[in-house]
């Protein structure tokens, strides 16, 4: 048993606020993600959680437990940061076991923690090297087998991938999912990188500038974002947002203009609206193209990206690009006019206040 | 018309040396060209000719005065008559010659050990304070002072006016406030040489400390947060992270105090004069060579001791270096 709670949580640097009441319940044993822009505040909450740095106002509690005024070490947590922070004068041995000295275990009981936890991360053979000595990827396993000999009740990552290359962190990414399954542990996860956040987490916390924007389980997030902004931050690249305005509504209907069309999609609005004015948002996959006389719009494309899997055609609009899905052989080029067809029954409509209106 | 001569050589000897550079490098370039010989050279001897000015000088006025150092010290007074090892010889047996060496190592121990520990210490404490930046410059201000001004400074501190007067020093004042008597402080052998130190540590301890306030930012907070969440208290985290982290300038400044130490001549020239058992060897040389007479002879031997000192902790710290960039 680990759970989290935080309630009311203030963080002021001087004038600047940076957590705005913040309040949330992190299940036991789960994995939860926040993510964000940068800047939104996603270190600071974690290092508080870590008890790094200092709250103004509001509580947190492990365990029903408040620890506001403990020290790191008596909160029994661990934390892996970006720069994995390893000890460079200290073998990678000495850096696992530093916390276990400190809690003044016996010899064998050291030695046997830090086998285990690097026979886990596939460490054992460096462990009589320095940390220069080591690859990028190796220190990090370092950084976490650190945080694992301890056997705490939560681990707190602060983005400890995105140093590493692709397909390092494609493999680091399934062990961790792993290690959260073997451990039973809290895991708090800060990162960028959206694959990460979707794939590993139990809960997506997103977060905007010290609030939370929204959170959920990550395919609600994407298929149901409640605002712009998360919309726009889940899923790369990004939803396309395009102004529209509304002509009409009935049960079921939403006559709406966009692009110097109109269209008819078939859901409801849910409350009132301030302005006809809104902005319809759709996923780059979502978009078809089409040969048929029955397109929604037709453009030019200007630029192709090609991944292989897939290929991505920027078309153009006024004001941002459109970015359409397609298929990985596709032949288009830049150029080419392409005719496309939306699927209504999977788009989004945000008011003025960026709020997702659709029911 | 002194100042305007003096700036004439300077201007002539900077345009001598471009010149000289310049004619080298083109008839480097011409006969490159022409004979395939010297083009194979060409790399190492332009080499050669950018070097050997600045290799001249240093022989003329490093190395060509240690050798004749090593001369003088085998002839007499006015260095005419070879005499062989007689001045070693009565350097061993000479009273002072054994008190300065015994007193030079005490300074060797004391002064860099305590200096450099200080100097870290309050690198790290400052770092904690609002106040800590202007406690910095307030210690690092006696590197500001020569040893001779920092020497006068002290004499006030140390000051004795005998037991009926009213006393003046800075110390004698602290002792009888607190109903205790009065004492000649640099007339106390074995501990007026630890108030001499002390004005040496008062010195070097700003100089450790601000080279220890920028080495202390390189050291990635991560790091130190890092053990923190292991459990380290802050005490342990300066032993175990932060002092093996800063070992190479540990190492660097106790070196720069070691050396500067052995030589340290003026603290003790205007403080006691080699007096009351705190004759040091740089003192103790300049007594031989420049006062009564002088003895070109016994000064050298006693300022190659002084440079034979040396050596070992060069040596040392080279050493330290080396296996420092094999890791
Ligand atoms: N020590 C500090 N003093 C003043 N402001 C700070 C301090 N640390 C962080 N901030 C500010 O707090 C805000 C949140 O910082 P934080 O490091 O939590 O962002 P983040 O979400 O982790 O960003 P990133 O994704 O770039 O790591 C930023 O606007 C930052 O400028
Ligand atoms: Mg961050």
């Amino acid at each position: 048993m680990s759970e989290i709670e935080i309630k009311k949580l203030n963080k002021l640097y001087g004038k600047a606020h940076v957590i705005k009441d913040f309040s949330v319940k992190v299940k036991s044993q789960s994995f939860t993600t926040l993510v964000g822009p940068s800047g939104c505040g996603k270190s600071t909450l974690l290092r508080m959680i870590a008890g790094l740095e200092g709250i103004n106002s509001g509580t947190i509690s492990i365990d029903d437990r408040v620890v506001n005024d403990l020290s790191p070490k008596e909160r029994n947590i661990a934390m892996v940061f970006q720069s994995y922070a390893l000890y460079p004068h200290m073998t990678v041995f000495d850096n696992m076991a530093f916390g276990l000295k400190l809690e003044k275990r016996s010899k064998e009981e050291i030695k046997e923690r830090v086998h285990e936890a690097a026979k886990t991360l596939q460490i054992e053979e460096y462990l009589q090297r320095k940390p220069k000595q080591l690859s990028g990827g190796q220190r990090q396993r370092v950084a976490i087998g650190r945080a694992i000999t301890r056997k705490p009740k939560v681990f707190l990552f602060d983005e400890p991938l995105s140093n590493l290359d692709a397909a390092l962190r494609v493999q680091m990414r399934i062990e961790l999912a792993k290690l959260h399954e073997q451990l039973d542990a809290t895991m708090v996860y800060v990162t960028h990188d959206q694959t990460e956040a979707m794939t590993l987490s139990d809960e997506i916390i997103v977060l905007d500038q010290g609030e939370i924007s929204q959170k959920g389980i990550p395919l609600d997030l994407y298929n149901k974002p409640n605002n712009l902004f998360v919309a726009g931050f889940i899923g790369s690249p990004k939803m396309n947002f395009i102004d529209a305005k509304i002509n009409s509504q009935n049960t079921d209907k939403i006559d709406l203009s966009l692009l110097n069309k109109s269209f008819v999609l078939p859901k409801n609005i849910q409350g009132q609206l301030s302005s006809e004015e809104v902005k319809f948002g759709i996923r780059p996959e979502d978009i078809h193209l089409t040969e048929s006389t029955d397109f929604d719009w037709e453009s030019k494309a200007f630029v192709v990206e090609k991944l292989g899997s897939s290929t991505f055609v920027y078309l153009e609009n006024e004001g941002e690009p459109i970015v359409v899905e397609c298929a990985g052989d596709s032949s288009i080029k830049s150029g080419d006019i392409i005719k496309v067809k939306f699927d209504l029954s999977k788009s989004h409509l945000f008011n003025k206040e960026n709020t997702n209106i659709l029911a | 018309m002194t100042i305007f001569s003096l700036a004439l050589t300077v201007l002539l000897g900077i345009l001598a040396f471009v010149l000289f550079f310049h004619v080298s490098n083109f008839l480097l370039d011409y006969f490159g060209k022409r004979s395939s010989k010297i083009f194979k050279l060409e790399n190492s001897l332009r080499a050669v000719i950018f070097i050997a000015p600045a290799f001249i000088i240093l022989f003329v006025f490093i190395i060509y005065p240690v050798f004749e150092t090593i001369r003088l010290s085998f002839y007499d007074k006015i260095g005419r008559e070879f005499l062989g090892w007689s001045n070693y010889a009565w350097a061993i047996k000479d009273p002072d010659f054994r008190r300065s060496i015994l007193n030079n190592f005490g300074w060797l121990l004391i002064v860099p050990t305590l200096s450099t520990f200080f100097g870290l210490v309050i690198a790290n404490l400052a770092d904690r304070v609002w106040w800590g930046t202007i406690a910095k410059s307030i210690i690092f201000m006696p590197m500001a002072i020569s040893f001779v001004g920092a020497g006068v400074i002290w004499k006030f501190i140390y000051d004795y006016r005998g037991p009926e007067q009213e006393q003046i020093g800075l110390l004698n004042a602290i002792v009888v406030a607190f109903g205790f008597e009065p004492q000649a402080w640099l007339t106390i052998p074995v501990w007026n040489n630890l108030f001499l130190m002390a004005i040496m540590i008062w010195i070097q301890t700003g100089l450790a400390l601000v080279i220890f306030s920028a080495a202390l930012r390189s050291i990635p907070s991560e790091t130190l947060d890092a053990a923190r969440i292991d459990g380290a208290s802050e005490l342990k985290i300066f032993w175990s992270i932060i002092i093996p982290y800063l070992q190479q300038t540990i190492l660097v400044i106790w070196t720069i105090i070691t050396i500067l130490v052995l030589k340290v001549f003026d603290i003790i020239y205007a403080m006691t004069n080699g007096q009351w058992q705190t004759e040091v060897l740089a003192n103790l040389m300049y007594d031989w060579m420049f006062r009564g007479g002088g003895d070109s002879g016994r000064g050298s031997v006693l300022a190659f001791c002084i440079m034979i000192g040396v050596i070992p902790i060069l040596g040392w710290n080279l050493y330290q270096h080396r296996k420092e960039q094999k890791i």
